[in-house]
């Protein structure tokens, strides 16, 4: 199964066997959101919104503080969040802390890349990130996101996926790579894990040993058992993401890791500019070229 | 009482919207039975003003002086709604039974308080009558009220101020309650200040027109508590509806201060309608015991 298939089938179980919601916009359109979305109709719990952004993340917000819905609220693009931040994030996230009431919203926030231009383009998981009362997850691959799903169901929080659209295709999960003794330990995020393990090929034919490390769970931050041991081992560590550099997921967690383990960690995002349609105006998740060249550069 | 469709009516007068059957829109009993939590809510705002000025409650409070038949109204008429009110909501809470002292306790920024000192005056809440807080964000409760009643089709009570009103999010919410058919009770407390910036300074437009517009039933009256019953009992079974009360804050926005006299008092109004019916020494009877019963909270 691909990922895209377990987010169908996960959903399509939580609609009619639990009589959960979906909500959002032109979610019954063609091509059902990367085939992710089961065509089921209203009656079933797929509900489309309007396009008023704000009001939609609300009515879900609303959805998630009636008792047993769960509903799943889908942003087709992440830059979205913009909009739909403010009910998410100012209401479903502190809901719990403030009042002792549950508000179990799942934001499928979905990062997609190449050509879309300034708004709609890539991850943007750090807003989230910033809220207390959400956690965050970033799952790629099938098994990830059935293991995120199912820590959403057995927990009160809001959960945000943090998705891209790169991972609809994937069939098999990706394990991390540890060497006892490597040049770099390349630590990655989202979309960023499939070209970090391009640029590895490409380092390790030069004789650049790397060790991979996956990371899923951004909020509570949870490190793989393979981490600090892989950090320990290597001359340096690049923490790699989908999201901006600059006071993103990857500085932060760089912060971290070089306060815990005292190597150099060092942090590569979206560059700090807007991304144009044109294609070299794009601003995607790094390339394999530029991680190879970044972690050259270092060493 | 007909809104127009794109245009505000100015007149605010006490007797705006009033027609003849509403004067048998509420029992002689039913008449005292608003009035007596009418009074505990006016007094009880009282007390919080004794003790925001006593420096015992030390953040900021919106009292609901001038406003405080609203909410006794409403709850006669929609006992159990879920309610999703902003700041000003004390009386909301009281009418619809949450325990006087747990918000006074609030209020004194103890743990034993309805928010356990989180909520303060504005975000107060109350699991047990089904009052959901707020988080701050004006007009948040419009779309998050209309998801809660789309989820669980249990009709929802959400109360705006003229200016919240203008938020977009508010638009796009009742837009989509008259789309879905959503069991929705708007409540606009029509105050004609967004702190002390007049409703036609900012806005050419009527709410409740807006809403007419969107195909959702609306009036738009004075605060006549009879005329308040009369059309709460039509909008009963015909959710959506909307409701843009004129009425008069006796106090300022925030804080105890007061600019003068209002526009109308409707307490006294209210108090001598009554008078008129040879209720006198219920009147009285009613004050002296809500006078007694606030005061009994802030020991």
């Amino acid at each position: 199964m691909t990922t895209a298939d377990v987010i169908r089938e996960c959903t399509r179980e939580h609609l009619l066997s639990r009589k959960g919601l979906l909500f959002g916009q032109c979610v019954t359109a063609v091509g059902w959101i990367g085939g992710t979305v089961p065509e089921l109709t209203e009656a079933d719990g797929v509900i489309e919104l309007s396009m008023a952004d704000v009001a939609g993340a609300g009515i879900a917000v609303g959805a998630a503080l009636a008792p047993g819905i769960r509903p799943i609220f889908v942003i087709r693009y992440q830059g979205f969040m913009w909009y739909n931040a403010a009910p998410i994030l100012n209401y479903a996230a502190k809901s719990l802390e403030m009042w002792g009431v549950p508000c179990p919203l799942a934001v499928r926030s979905i990062a997609m890349e190449g050509g879309i231009g300034p708004v709609a383009s890539a991850c943007h998981h750090f807003m989230p990130l910033h809220m207390p009362g959400i956690r965050v997850v970033a799952p790629m691959t099938p098994g990830e996101w059935r293991t995120a799903w199912n820590e959403y169901l057995a927990g009160n929080e809001p959960v945000y996926f943090s998705e891209h659209r790169r991972s609809f295709a994937l069939t098999s999960e990706l394990p991390n790579i540890f060497k006892n003794k490597a040049n770099v330990t390349l630590i990655a995020i989202s979309a960023s894990r499939l070209t970090a393990m391009e640029a590895a090929a490409v380092l390790e034919a030069e004789g650049i040993s790397c060790n991979i490390i996956h990371l899923v769970n951004l909020k509570p931050l949870v490190f793989p058992d393979e981490l600090i041991p892989a950090l320990n081992a290597s001359e340096i560590a690049l923490v790699i993401d989908s999201d901006f550099t600059y006071c993103g997921a990857s500085e932060s967690i760089a912060y971290r890791l070089m306060i815990e383990t005292g190597k150099r960690v060092h942090a590569l995002g979206l560059e700090d500019r807007t991304a144009g349609f044109a294609p070299p105006l794009d601003n995607p998740t790094p390339t394999p070229e530029r991680i190879a060249q970044r972690v050259r550069d270092l060493l | 009482m007909t809104p127009p469709l794109n245009s505000r009516p100015i007149e605010r007068t006490q007797a705006f919207g009033w027609i003849e059957e509403a004067s048998h829109a509420l029992s002689e009993a039913e008449a005292m039975t608003v009035f007596r939590q009418t009074c505990f809510n006016r007094y009880f705002e009282f007390e919080c003003s004794r003790a925001a000025n006593s420096k015992r409650i030390k953040a900021p409070i919106y009292l609901s002086v001038g406003q405080e038949h609203i909410p006794a109204t409403l709850a006669l008429i929609f006992p159990g709604i879920k309610i999703f009110a902003q700041h000003r909501a004390h009386s909301y809470y009281l009418s619809f039974g949450g325990d006087p002292q747990q918000l006074a306790d609030e209020l004194l920024h103890k743990e034993t308080g309805c928010a356990r000192g989180m909520g303060g005056s504005p975000s107060i809440h109350s699991p047990e009558i089904g009052m959901f807080g707020h988080s701050g964000h004006m007009g948040d409760q419009v779309p998050i009220a209309a998801g809660y009643a789309l989820a669980s089709k249990i009709p929802s009570l959400a109360v705006v101020g003229d200016a919240s009103a203008e938020e977009d999010y508010v638009l796009g919410a009742i837009g989509y309650a008259a789309t879905k058919g959503i069991p929705l009770l708007l409540v606009c407390e029509d105050n004609d200040l967004s702190i002390l910036t007049k409703t036609a300074t900012r806005r050419s437009w009527s709410l409740a027109g807006v809403a007419k517009s969107f195909g959702i039933e609306s009036i738009d009256i004075s605060d006549d508590p009879w005329l308040i019953a009369f059309h709460a009992r039509r909008a009963h079974g015909s959710l959506p509806f909307l409701m843009n009360i004129r009425t008069c804050r006796q106090l300022w926005h925030a804080g105890t201060g007061c600019d003068g006299e209002p526009e109308w008092n409707r307490f006294e109004i209210f108090k001598s309608q009554l008078i008129a019916r040879g209720l006198a020494e219920d009147v009285a009877v009613t004050i002296e015991q809500a006078k007694e019963k606030a005061a009994s909270y802030w020991i």
